[in-house]
């Protein structure tokens, strides 16, 4: 299988503190992978590098069949490439409806004046259904997105990653604050979308690991620490050692 | 499937159907054109009130759309301002020049006659040349593109600098007055080529309707800013209704969310601050006229700093808020300081409103944004019955429908 993102021997260190300490790791093109490790395993700062909003001092990370690299890219150009990304804390933009919100993430030119001059049409709005259909917000599309509940505000942001299409979804922390059946429906959604492309799930919450039924990459220090099935990882020792020794 | 424009935004036809007939009404009260009941001033000040409307909405739309808070576009204004004045100022003075050289037995030739229009424009500042700057002032049509152009060149290349570097927020707005104030302050010097502190006068006499009284004239000028008001409250509602007004709103709330949907914020900001300098340029170019004199006073920082004062006060993030704001602040304001509002007496001291206005609009700035963030346009709402829910803030639980912090607290 090719890899779709290659990152290798990369790291980077804030004010002499190395977050990130020669790491490598590669995803296919539709796989799921979820990384797990403790606070300060520099998990956040390894999304940050694949899209773009931090540099490494040293190492390479490549991309897609041209094996072009990630990192003299801007982050718009990285999200137009097909790398989207979710963060942590919900954030969908609570003034605008579901529907724009999810337009707004549409695939579609991006340039000011394509904006500026972009008229609505049937096949983008049944995209747009489409995603809404997916993520269980198709009665709330006329809402105004501040007026959703923390889990569908997480749908949504969700709902706005597969309405970019992309090859690769950076997923953090999806089912914090979700109730046991927010959380059932959140897999799903992120198990159906990992059948057509790469989605990368960064979780603290072993249960919900577990029922994405993955390979597991464990981060601790800025590299990797082990890599397999959850029950591999779990047994290793010096997983054991990270997770229990504090 | 798509409706039309204004069936989507009915507010925009709302808002033109009551600046038309404003200027009907005004007309049909003028001294030049009507019964007569306003006085030609009058019609001059309601004139520059639609210009400082217009100004006012691409404030708005740079401040309350797409979150760019611009202490600077007052410099835009005045640029516009000092570009129709260049045109206006030359023309006359070469009217003058030809009448007194008229009798002269030897007929001038051409450079006498600029030599002789250059000294009565820069005399005053110890010069008799033309500055570069001046070279196309002969040409309307060349100076009325550069009141578009040279402050949309300004915008550009400070955007461009600004945003690239992606300077936000406060700093942003420290660096916009920076830049004001540096024009400002080159503007003063008597060889910037626009006549120092002294600037351009006699702006409201029109070349070649010398005939033409000024009850008239302002009236034309009335209803240019009707118009341009009018046009550029339409832009501006287009170019926010559709899906580039959902872009750089979602700016103004989430920078970094939008940059990792894949679009280039600063194309976008830029795009934005360039249209609103340009407009701000037309505003200033039909102001100054009005006004009849530009100088350099007028694009200090403190006269951008109220035209955020205006669009707070109106209710910033609805056009129609931001027009109404600028033309009842500077209305009040005019009212105020025109003397004409009683003292209060209050036995130690008097309160004379020529000199308390400024802190009474200071004081009205800090209770608008303390306890009506919506301004004057929620005003329209409350009319309207509007309730928008506010469910800002943290959740209170992970459930479907849980209330979130604010609304349980009220």
């Amino acid at each position: 299988m090719s890899a779709l993102l290659e990152v290798s021997g990369v790291s980077v260190s804030f004010d002499g503190f190395k977050a990130i300490n020669n790491l490598s790791f590669h995803i296919g093109m539709a796989e799921m992978r979820a990384i797990i490790g403790p606070n300060g395993a520099g998990k956040t700062t390894f999304m940050d590098i694949i899209t773009g909003k931090t540099r490494p001092d040293e190492g390479r990370v490549i991309w897609g069949e041209r094996s072009v690299s990630l990192l003299a890219m801007s982050e718009a150009k990285i999200a137009q490439a097909g790398v989207s990304r979710k963060f942590q804390r919900p954030t969908v933009f609570e003034d605008q409806t579901v529907f724009d919100n999810l337009l707004l993430a549409l695939k579609n030119e991006r340039s000011p004046i394509a904006a500026l001059f972009y008229r609505r049409s049937k096949p983008d709005d049944n995209r747009v259904r489409d995603v809404a259909e997916k993520i269980g917000l198709a009665d709330s599309l006329a809402r105004k997105s501040g007026e959703l509940s923390h889990g569908q505000k997480q749908w949504l942001e969700i709902g706005m990653l597969l309405a970019q299409d992309p090859l690769l979804l950076l997923v953090d922390e999806p089912a914090a604050g979700m109730t046991p059946e927010e959380r059932e429906h959140t897999t799903n959604i992120l198990v159906e979308a990992a059948k057509t492309r790469a989605v990368i799930v960064v979780e603290h919450d072993m249960e919900f690991v577990r029922r994405l039924n993955c390979k597991v990459t464990v981060l601790h220090a800025g590299s990797v620490l082990a890599e397999g099935s959850l029950d591999h990882v779990t047994k290793n020792q010096d997983v054991i050692d990270v997770y229990l020794g504090r | 499937m798509q409706r039309s424009f204004f069936y989507r935004n009915p507010s925009v036809l709302v808002f033109l159907a009551c600046l038309a007939v404003f200027t009907l009404v005004v007309t049909t009260l003028s001294e030049g054109a009507g019964v007569g009941l306003i006085s030609t001033s009058m019609i001059k000040t309601l004139g520059k009130t639609l210009c400082l409307s217009l100004v006012a909405v691409a404030m708005d739309l740079v401040w309350g759309y797409c979150g760019i808070l611009s202490l600077g576009h007052f410099a835009f204004f005045g640029l516009g301002g000092y570009m129709i004045g260049m045109w206006l100022m030359y023309e006359r003075t070469r009217d003058v020049v030809f009448a007194s050289l008229a009798n002269v037995e030897i007929p001038p030739t051409d450079q006498e006659i600029v030599a002789a229009i250059g000294n009565k424009i820069f005399g005053v500042v110890g010069s008799s040349d033309f500055p570069l700057i001046w070279a196309f002032s002969h040409s309307l049509p060349l100076q009325l593109m550069l009141v578009v152009l040279v402050p949309g060149l300004l915008a550009l290349i400070f955007g461009w600098l600004a945003f690239r570097s992606r300077v936000t927020g406060v700093y942003l707005s420290i660096l916009t007055q920076a830049m004001t104030l540096a024009l400002a302050l080159y503007l003063f010097q008597n060889d910037s080529g626009l006549r120092g502190n002294n600037g351009l006068s006699g702006l409201q006499n029109l070349p070649g309707a010398e005939a033409i009284p000024q009850s008239v004239v302002s009236l034309w000028f009335l209803w240019a800013s009707a118009l341009a008001l009018g046009l550029g409250y339409l832009l501006a509602a287009w170019v926010v209704s559709g899906k580039f007004g959902s872009v750089i709103r979602a700016i103004r709330d989430d920078e970094a969310r939008v940059r990792f949907l894949g679009y280039s914020v600063e194309s976008y900001k830029l795009f934005v601050f360039v249209l609103t300098a340009a407009i701000a340029g037309i505003a200033g170019a039909l102001y100054y006229p009005q006004a009849g004199i530009i100088n350099p006073a007028e694009v200090t920082p403190i006269a951008s700093i109220y035209l955020a004062v205006w669009v707070a006060i109106g209710g910033r993030g609805r056009l129609y808020g931001a027009a109404i704001g600028a033309a009842f602040v500077s209305l009040a304001s005019t009212w105020f300081t025109g003397g004409q509002v009683p003292s209060v007496f209050l036995g130690f001291y008097t309160i004379d409103w020529v000199d308390w206005w400024q802190v009474l609009l200071g004081l009205s700035f800090v209770l608008v944004t303390l306890f009506a963030p919506k301004g004057l346009g929620g005003l329209i709402d409350l009319f309207l019955g509007v309730v928008r829910p506010n469910r800002h803030g943290a959740d209170l639980g992970p459930g479907k429908g849980s209330l979130q912090e604010r609304e349980a607290t009220k």
